[in-house]
């Protein structure tokens, strides 16, 4: 793998910059600093209740459904504030999509788990519809296994298969970034190697920040890496360095799996 | 598939996103609406029987509540004898049902064998879900006849000599009365008790069961020791929602309470209670003091369940840790 | 003089053998009423009770034809006014329950409703609708019996939905939806069987309440499928019938009172074993 750089302002699809979070009193993220590089993977790392799914739910605003949960600070998405009250969360939802831990496809047919969140933002015709399907579909990788069930329930495929209806569904809203909550860690090897597969090909086209407990994982998949504990962002960087030559003692004992 | 020019997607979006704005006030408000249906029932039920029942208001002022008369022909009403029959009839009626609530409760949760516990339970409810009137007639044509002929007697002979309660036990055993009435609702108002115990006792941490357990108790003493003082607020709450039930209880009282609207002393005369005399007096009575007064007897019996069911619902929920059932 | 350790065992015992007791007593009532509401109903049960009308004091014959039609229709439209009410009260507690006082209040006081005697609605229904519209009718039978099965409704669909994982709400939210399509398209279609069920439960609750419709639906001996006029029904009925001195009312009395008893333990019975199996997969 080529070195990279560090994603700067330009070249940086999300900009988190002093990032607070807070569940009621309890702090969860301490002023997180960091750039989301454009079209690439980064991943985030740490040992559970490091905040690594807090900062990634509040890439799409997720703990506003939920009062009590607020950030301060600045997520910086074309050079606005993703955080300010006057953003319409749902629009800022549709651009930037979310795959969750469990499998959770929606209780209707295939065909319209995609089509459902397609639609919304996008006016289409029946056709052009039949079309974001079938390059959802494809695009997850999935379309061989489902052309000739697409009126059946989306419950009745198989959790890998699920999952990958998920992402399909992410990515029918066209959205410039996905994010991945631990997508892998509800299914057998076999699927989560489908997966990764997957997430490998759609870099090319969309932003991807993907949270893991998987550290093989993250070295397999991402671009860069950011290792967090106690709600800090302690290390961020190239996905090598991180692994290989670690700048800071404690993502190097996490690594070295002498905590976690 | 043609990508729509940046600015037109903006426009487009800003479109949507204005009108999902509205949609979801819109859904908020109309959900909103129909929630407040179930307030305004609430408070146009209040309103209308003060109302209806203010001639009876201004007439009797508050002595309607503890004047023992209710003439028809005289113009004159008051309530005690109706309420006395209903407080009666629904204490009696929880002094019978507490304890075997209790007992079944404790079956279902400590002793009964996993695999019949959901059949059993199931039959509880089942008991909840039997029309009142069902309760009315079975009351009427097969308890009460038992009830005069080989129960009351029993008990005439047993207690009726007992000074202080004898009187209770008193007058020719003729089935139907307060007692009966008693007994009826008590079996009503079982499965509600019974199912709100069985889900408290649930909420005993299966660790404190388990430890007292281990320490050598007998289920007798984990019960009385640890599930009970554990699970004593929602018990209570169970109580009380079985008490606003059986005062409120209509048709099952009806049939078999008698409906004489006197007080008497002994358990086994006829009486009345409110529910019953509202259902069988409402349909014929005279416009005026008689039928304000009717009002203000179910004005007086839906603040009395108000206030108990009230003070249930707030126990229970506050045991069950939740917003209630 | 015993030791502790067989007090205490003597103690244990008692309490359990008193415990089993308690459960007997309780399915001995059920038991005992329901078979008495099956032989004497079964005895009753004729072709008659469903092709004639209810006869007049004293006469032989006849049967529940009026009643069983005018409950029917009573219950189907009381169904119609409560099962809109009742749902989209439900999704209001469940979505907006969480941040509003408002919410709670009104989740606090359907609670209450639940309970609330229902000769007291009975009597609402009348000083609002009967004594206004000058005339006992199905349409107050109907508005009585709504308003007993709308806090059920309400409770029932409220307690499905919070059923539905919290995963599946955020991941329709994820894809930008509004939370109207979130609500109506997802989470209810996902309890829809839930929903239903609380429906039924509903029906089942009302389809035996006699005491809000005797001053309001009161009773009609007449067939009449006209809902602005006093109707016949079964409970009203069967409270008449059974009260009365002739033995051919009373006979239809049981009859009557079989039929309802068969419906609702039929919706009980059916509603727990369906659900079971939902909750299963």
């Amino acid at each position: 793998m080529p070195d990279q750089a560090l994603p700067t302002g330009e070249n940086a699809a999300l900009q988190v910059r002093n990032l607070d979070f807070f569940y009621g009193d309890f702090k969860a993220l301490v002023n997180v600093n960091m750039d989301i590089a454009n079209k690439k993977v980064t991943a985030f790392i740490g040992p559970s209740g490091c905040g690594k799914s807090t900062l990634l739910r509040a890439f799409n605003r997720m703990y506003d459904l939920y009062p009590g949960q607020r950030a301060e600070g600045q997520i910086l998405f074309h050079d606005k504030n993703l955080l300010d009250k006057s953003q319409d969360v749902n629009l800022v939802r549709a651009k930037i999509g979310m795959v969750f831990q469990k499998p959770t496809p929606f209780p209707m047919t295939i065909y319209e788990n995609i089509a459902f969140g397609a639609r919304l933002y996008e006016p289409m015709s029946k056709s052009a519809m039949d079309d974001r399907v079938e390059w959802a579909l494809k695009k997850a990788a999935l379309w061989g296994e489902v052309k000739d069930k697409l009126q059946q329930n989306g419950l009745s495929l198989s959790g890998g298969q699920q999952q990958r209806l998920c992402i399909a569904r992410a990515v029918a809203v066209k959205p410039e970034i996905v994010l991945l909550d631990e997508p892998t860690s509800a299914l057998d090897p076999l699927s989560t190697a489908k997966i990764e597969e997957l997430i490998n090909e759609l870099k090319s086209e969309y932003t991807i920040a993907i949270v893991t407990h998987n550290m093989q994982q993250a070295a397999r998949i991402s671009d860069f890496t950011a290792f967090m504990y106690l709600g800090e962002l302690i290390e961020f960087n190239e996905t090598g360095t991180i692994f290989m030559q670690p700048g800071k003692k404690q993502t190097e004992d996490y690594i070295t799996g002498r905590f976690g | 598939m043609s990508e729509p020019s940046v600015t037109a997607g903006i426009d487009l979006h800003a479109r949507q996103v204005r009108k999902f704005r509205l949609q979801d006030l819109l859904f908020h408000r109309t959900t909103q609406l129909f929630a407040f249906v179930v307030l305004a029932a609430l408070v146009g039920i209040l309103v209308s029987l003060t109302i209806e029942a203010w001639p009876s208001l201004k007439e009797f002022g508050p002595a309607f509540l503890w004047t023992n008369i209710w003439s028809v022909p005289d113009d004159k009403f008051g309530a005690l004898a109706a309420i006395y029959g209903t407080v009666v009839t629904s204490v009696l009626a929880l002094l019978i049902a507490v304890p075997i609530s209790f007992g079944i409760a404790l079956f279902l949760t400590e002793t009964c064998p996993v695999w019949l516990r959901r059949p059993l339970g199931t039959a509880i409810e089942l008991l909840a879900g039997i029309p009142s009137i069902v309760y009315g007639i079975w009351g009427l044509f097969v308890f009460v006849p038992l009830f005069a002929e080989y129960i009351q007697p029993h008990l005439q002979d047993l207690l009726g000599h007992v000074p202080v309660i004898g009187g209770w036990f008193s007058g020719p055993p003729i089935g139907v009365g307060i007692f009966a009435a008693s007994i009826v609702l008590s079996l009503m108002v079982i499965p509600f008790i019974a199912s709100v115990m069985r889900d408290v006792f649930e909420t005993v941490p299966d660790v404190l069961r388990e430890s007292a357990y281990a320490v050598g108790c007998t289920t007798w003493e984990v019960v009385r020791n640890i599930v009970l003082p554990y699970t004593r607020v929602g018990v209570i709450g169970g109580i009380m929602l079985g008490l606003g039930r059986a005062l409120g209880e209509t048709m099952a009282v009806t049939f078999v309470i008698g409906n004489a609207n006197r007080i008497n002393g002994s358990l086994f005369a006829p009486g009345t209670s409110i529910a019953s005399t509202l259902a069988n007096e409402f349909g014929e009575a005279d416009p005026g003091l008689h039928i304000a007064s009717l009002f203000e007897l179910g004005l007086v019996l839906f603040i009395l369940t108000f206030i108990v069911l009230a003070i249930s619902r707030w126990l229970i929920s506050r045991s069950m840790g939740s917003e209630g059932l | 003089m015993m030791s502790l350790y067989t007090r205490r065992v003597w103690i244990n015992r008692i309490g359990i053998a008193l415990s089993m007791v308690a459960m007997s007593l309780g399915l001995i009532g059920l038991l005992w009423i329901l078979w008495t509401l099956f032989s004497r109903g079964f005895a009753a049960l004729s072709w008659d009770l469903f092709t004639q009308d209810t006869p007049a004091p004293g006469s032989e014959g006849g049967g529940l034809r009026n009643a069983i039609v005018g409950s029917g229709l009573i219950l189907f439209f009381s169904m119609l006014i409560s099962t809109p009410i009742g749902i989209l009260a439900g999704i209001y507690l469940a979505e907006y329950g969480r941040i509003s006082r408002f919410a709670s209040f009104t989740r606090f006081m359907t609670d209450i409703m639940l309970s609330a005697p229902s000769i007291v609605i009975g009597l609402f229904v009348y000083a609002l609708f009967v004594a206004t519209t000058g005339g006992f009718s199905g349409w107050a039978g109907s508005l009585a019996l709504a308003l007993i099965a709308i806090p059920v409704v309400v409770r029932t669909t409220e307690n499905m939905l919070k059923l539905v994982p919290t995963s599946l709400r955020e991941a329709a939210f994820a894809v930008g939806a509004p939370r109207w399509q979130v609500s109506l398209k997802v989470t209810l279609r996902a309890v829809k069987s839930g929903v239903v069920t609380g429906v039924l439960l509903a029906m089942a609750r009302i389809t035996g309440e006699t005491a809000p419709l005797l001053f309001t639906a009161l009773n009609n001996q007449f067939f009449s499928t006209n809902m602005a006029e006093p109707m016949g029904n079964l409970p009203v009925v069967i409270y008449q019938f059974a009260l009365s001195p002739y033995d051919n009312w009373v006979n239809l009395a049981w009859g009557g009172a079989l039929l309802i008893a068969i419906l609702v333990l039929a919706v009980n019975i059916g509603v727990r074993v369906i659900f079971r199996n939902k909750v299963k997969r």
